[in-house]
């Protein structure tokens, strides 16, 4: 029974046996991928100490990183790779957006107002 | 022949351009704007926390140092336990992803054994917040000292234990020349409470019913002190490694008998770690996110009921564990974010 005046929700919300393998396979290598972030991560953050010379580059892989772990989540876990372009634009692109800027405004203001604290007095 | 509503709706009353915009359907739309705006009170949270830091600066606690305790091992194992923490909430976010596949091969027995073992992992996970949580506020077995200069460092070392004490001056309860020993009270518990409170002088300790006794008790070993509030003398950063140095000034302000001068563990006034509204950020920002993880495993329990009934597979889809996925994933997510800003850099 095929009627065109209904719509079809989640146009691909079933797959076959063989496609779940591969689907699966999928799953279980981005689970090794996370897993081995975090192991990563956290040698560096035990091993190396804040204030040493590696440090600013141990702190900026550990933001690379996250995005890295937060893509692979956002992308394969929550299929938003598998839906519309202009879907994944709608959700990701004023967030990002909106988060870059918050973030500059608020660490430039916090610098700023650490540095009239210990120069003037609380 | 791909899921329909359970109920045909006409797509003339549902959209007027004919057919879903995204291809997706309302539901699941709807639970990514949700999520696209609770991302946003996180992300508004940890900038708040960033901005909070920057102007705080080195005062601010460093994550290795901070936690670095296990359960049943001690210290002395920095971050392992956070990152056994990450660990099984991404394994839980990997189960419920197995779920979301076995339903959309109509396996209902698939989908019934993954979310449960994904609501094992959620209800570890809330487990283990609590362990951190109860950690975080008792604090170390040293806490946090003002010294005389006025300057604070937190302490590092082994810590010796109390051993007796002995009566010297009767109070209500104690006669003199009683022992009290690890049988009557928690010795260790009771010594740092007394300090806290100002009772320990000169190795005196004032007990609850007015008696005084002298203290015995093992030295500390392998003191150091890592100073994160200027004082006369030592200054922020500054970190006094030589042992006997660091458990001299440790033991002199432990012995001043002033209240407030060791402040153990934390609570929103104060804490042993760093600046106040370190304590408030790490009670708010993890206290959200484990009442996220919280209501995530209540859903999933009853989805997963609803799963066991069959209401889904009479359906003819399983969108609702999509859903109920979708948020679960963004509970990890946020969690990876937390772990990052919050314990690591």
């Amino acid at each position: 029974m095929l009627r065109d005046d209904v719509i079809e929700y989640s146009l691909d919300a079933h797959h076959s046996e063989e496609q779940g393998k591969k689907i699966r396979k999928k799953i279980w290598q981005v689970t090794a991928l996370l897993t081995v972030i975090t192991i990563v991560e956290v040698a560096l953050g035990a091993y190396i100490k804040q204030g040493s010379g590696a440090w600013p580059f141990v702190k900026w892989s550990f933001i690379i990183m996250t995005l890295l772990k937060a893509g692979y989540i956002v992308q394969v876990f929550m299929h938003l790779g598998d839906e519309r372009k202009a879907m994944r634009y709608v959700i990701l692109i004023p967030y990002f957006i909106f988060i870059c800027y918050l973030i500059f405004i608020a660490l430039y203001e916090g610098t700023a107002v650490g540095e009239a604290v210990s120069t003037y007095g609380a | 022949m791909a899921g329909h509503a359970s109920k045909q709706i006409d797509s003339k009353t549902l959209w007027g351009g004919q057919m879903s915009p995204f291809s997706t359907s309302y539901g699941k739309l709807m639970m990514w704007f949700f999520l696209v705006s609770d991302a946003l009170t996180f992300g508004g949270l940890l900038i708040a926390y960033g901005y909070t830091r920057h102007s705080c600066q080195d005062a601010w606690p460093i994550g290795e140092e901070t936690f670095n305790s296990l359960p049943f091992l001690g210290h002395g194992y920095p971050l392992i336990y956070v990152a056994l923490m990450t660990f099984i909430l991404i394994v839980s976010s990997v189960t419920m992803v197995l779920a979301v596949e076995a339903g959309h091969r109509m396996d209902k027995k698939g989908v019934v054994k993954w979310m449960i073992a994904t609501i094992i992992g959620g209800f570890f996970f809330v487990g283990s917040q609590a362990w951190e949580w109860s950690h975080f506020i008792h604090g170390s077995e040293f806490g946090k000292i003002e010294m005389e200069d006025g300057s604070m460092a937190i302490v590092k070392g082994h810590f010796g234990e109390v051993e007796n004490f002995t009566i010297f001056e009767a109070g209500a309860h104690h006669k003199v020349g009683d022992q009290i020993t690890a049988e009557d009270m928690d010795l260790n518990h009771e010594y740092r409470h007394a300090i806290a409170e100002g009772h320990v002088e000169n190795n005196v300790i004032t007990l609850h019913d007015g008696s005084k006794a002298n203290i015995s008790k093992k030295d500390n070993d392998h003191m150091e002190l890592m100073v994160k509030t200027d004082g006369g003398k030592y200054k922020i950063g500054d970190h006094i490694e030589d042992h006997d140095l660091a458990a001299e000034l440790y033991n002199k302000t432990v012995n001043a008998g002033v209240k407030g001068n060791v402040i153990f563990g934390a609570n929103l006034e104060q804490n042993e770690y760093g600046p106040q509204q370190y304590g408030q950020f790490f009670f708010f920002i993890t206290g959200f996110h484990g009442f996220h993880v919280f209501s995530g495993v209540i859903i999933n329990i009853i989805i997963c009921l609803g799963v066991i009934r069959g209401v889904y597979h009479k359906r003819g889809h399983y969108e609702m564990v999509e859903k109920t996925g979708l948020y679960w994933h963004f509970v990890d997510l946020v969690w990876v974010f937390v772990f990052t800003f919050f314990y690591l850099v």
